[in-house]
């Protein structure tokens, strides 16, 4: 078995759209990747990035106009390659007429299990993603955040050696987000790949060995999270509370340059400055009497990359355009 | 075939927990209920319109839900994404297909006996006993069943490319289409167009010939059946079946999921 565990070459997909569907849209261009053995691989990239298109060419929903892809070494197209992966479905929606347990024995029916080996592994996933409780409930009456437990309960329930998540948690409150990260990270010790996409950052940089950036259907940069963005600080933000009985004195004097610079909330302030002047203005506000609450660095979001990224391809294109004529 | 047989019971399954179909096959029943009344009034031929009407009845109602969950049976799933996870499992997606007909196919054989049931019922409260003449009862609904399969793997395939309601509408065609085969073949020679001769020609044998099932007036009068047409239907059905299952799976295995 040469090469990684999902191997993706030039991949490229078109949506047809318009009359006849005569025009095509290019949703995913030339993507070129790897996913290695026992890594835990965020996709990251804003809406209508391309990500869920990927995922669903790996898993066979749709098929590409170029390229090919292969997962543990199998061609995306061989039908045994899917004894080995387990998805997540960006949105998950089920058999409402069916309850949690009953669509998970549903799907284990496809994995040549035992009906015993099967009611015991229901059971055991039903407790993994904390819907113990609701197992006998028609899915109809659930939430979008116990949807989406129940599809990550289908999607690890064979034990899958490639585990591929879209969006695993969207819809998800605090609690259900870090149980999601939690199980990745459960999925990650027991040496499995994990892909999972997502446009948050933090879930990304808590969790990924590796990302990749798409942006408008293309890879823009793989890397650990830090190097591929973020890491470029943009200076430290200090909060501060400065006592009523100091506001009057002199030494608030001393501070009026740089409350002038500061953002006022409530009673607390907020100042940002850059690296260097950190420790001056750190003075500044100790001699005024002010109250340190955090100093914190601020991190371009992932948000601003996207844009920056796509403000670059709007120049390039637009480049493009004037030396064409 | 165990993973086509997984779809298949699960399909059962949906459309059992579905109430709509108990309410057909209710009416269905009041239906025969019905009967006895009307028979009752038409003194003499009561066993004929039980027998009549009961059929009828088996087979509006089968119809009914042939086309209404048929056309649904694969559009539904892409609609609704419950496809999604299904597909990533070790499944070819002609498994699915057979899967979705398979359930169908059952739902209907569970209901159609079910109705059977109640015919044979009213029957023997009119009659007190049954003959060896009634028998062609039996062979009647084994047609209507027949039929309801022939039924189920066109709505099936327009589902795979086509909204549920266009679906109904190209189903019913078919059907409708398909009630005048017989006529097709005899006015083809009639007309001194060849371009008309040919098209009522490719048509006669393109539609599904209906006609071949519905026995339903022997069966009333307790007329006796020839084997020769009941291996012919059933050959001609499951050949039919099988071509239009080939066509589905061709156009469902390219298909991309929204
Ligand atoms: N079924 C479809 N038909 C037409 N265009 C589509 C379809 N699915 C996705 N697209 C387009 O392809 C692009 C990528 O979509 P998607 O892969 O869903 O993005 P992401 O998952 O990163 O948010 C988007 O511009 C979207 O509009
Ligand atoms: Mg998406």
């Amino acid at each position: 078995m040469a090469g990684a565990t999902i191997e993706i070459e030039n991949l490229t997909k078109d949506y047809p759209y318009g009359f006849l569907h005569l025009k095509k849209k290019r949703s995913l261009e030339g993507l070129t990747m790897q996913v290695e053995d026992g890594e835990v691989f965020g996709f990251l990239g804003p809406n209508g990035a391309g990500k869920s298109t990927t995922i669903k060419l790996l898993v066979g929903l749709i098929f590409p106009d170029a390229g090919t892809a292969s997962i543990l070494g199998k061609p995306i197209t061989d039908i045994e390659m899917h004894r080995d992966i387990g998805y997540l479905p960006e949105q998950p929606y089920f058999y409402d007429y069916l309850t949690a347990a009953e669509v998970l024995d549903y799907f284990a029916r496809f994995h040549d299990l035992t009906a015993a080996d099967r009611s015991e592994r229901v059971k055991r996933m039903l407790k993994k993603v904390g819907l113990e409780t609701a197992g006998k409930i028609q899915l109809r009456k659930y939430s979008k955040g116990m949807l989406q437990r129940v599809g990550l309960a289908q999607a690890i329930l064979h034990d899958p050696k490639v585990v591929i998540l879209d969006e695993p948690m969207s819809g998800l409150d605090p609690i259900g987000r870090r149980e999601v990260r939690d199980i990745i990270l459960e999925l990650k010790r027991e040496g499995r790949t994990v892909l999972f996409s997502t446009h948050i950052l933090s879930d990304a940089e808590m969790l990924c060995d590796r990302v990749g950036v798409i942006v408008g259907g293309k890879l823009r940069g793989v890397g650990a999270p830090g190097e591929i963005v973020g890491m470029k600080t943009q200076g430290m933000e200090i909060l501060f509370e400065l006592p009523a009985s100091t506001a009057t004195s002199t030494a608030s004097a001393n501070a009026a340059g740089i409350l002038a610079k500061a953002a006022k909330t409530g009673d607390r302030y907020r100042l940002q400055v850059t690296e260097e002047e950190l420790y001056a203005a750190l003075e500044q506000l100790r001699s005024a009497g002010a109250k340190i609450l955090s100093v914190t660095q601020v991190k371009a979001t992932l948000e601003e990359y996207f844009m920056h990224l796509i403000e670059a391809d709007r120049a390039q294109a637009a480049a493009v355009e004037v030396s064409g004529k | 075939m165990k993973r086509a047989g997984a779809v298949a019971l699960n399909t059962f399954r949906e459309a059992v927990r579905d109430r709509v179909l108990y309410n057909l096959v209710f009416f269905a029943l009041l239906m025969m209920a019905a009967a006895i009344f009307v028979g009752q009034i038409s003194i003499g031929i009561e066993e004929l319109v039980i027998k009549s009407l009961g059929l009828s009845a088996i087979s509006v109602i089968g119809l009914l839900i042939a086309v209404f969950i048929g056309v649904g049976l694969v559009y539904k799933e892409m609609d609704k994404r419950t496809l999604y996870a299904l597909l990533a499992k070790p499944v070819r997606r002609w498994e699915f297909l057979l899967g979705k007909f398979g359930g169908l196919v059952l739902t209907l054989a569970v209901n159609t006996v079910a109705m059977a049931a109640g015919l044979l019922a009213a029957l023997v409260y009119v009659k007190q006993h049954l003959e060896r003449t009634d028998t062609v009862l039996f062979v009647a609904i084994y047609f209507i069943l027949l039929k309801l399969m022939l039924v189920v793997a066109l709505a099936l395939l327009f589902s795979c490319f086509s909204t549920p309601l266009l679906a109904i509408l190209y189903t019913s065609a078919f059907y409708v289409a398909g009630l005048f085969v017989e006529e097709m073949r005899t006015f083809q020679f009639a007309t001194p167009n060849p371009a008309a001769s040919w098209l009522l020609r490719g048509l006669s044998y393109l539609l599904p010939n209906f006609e071949n099932f519905n026995v339903m007036a022997a069966a009333a009068h307790g007329r006796e059946i020839p084997g020769a047409l009941i291996l012919q239907n059933t050959a001609y059905a499951a050949l039919y079946c099988i071509i239009v299952l080939l066509i589905a799976a061709a156009v469902f295995s390219r298909r991309n999921l929204k």
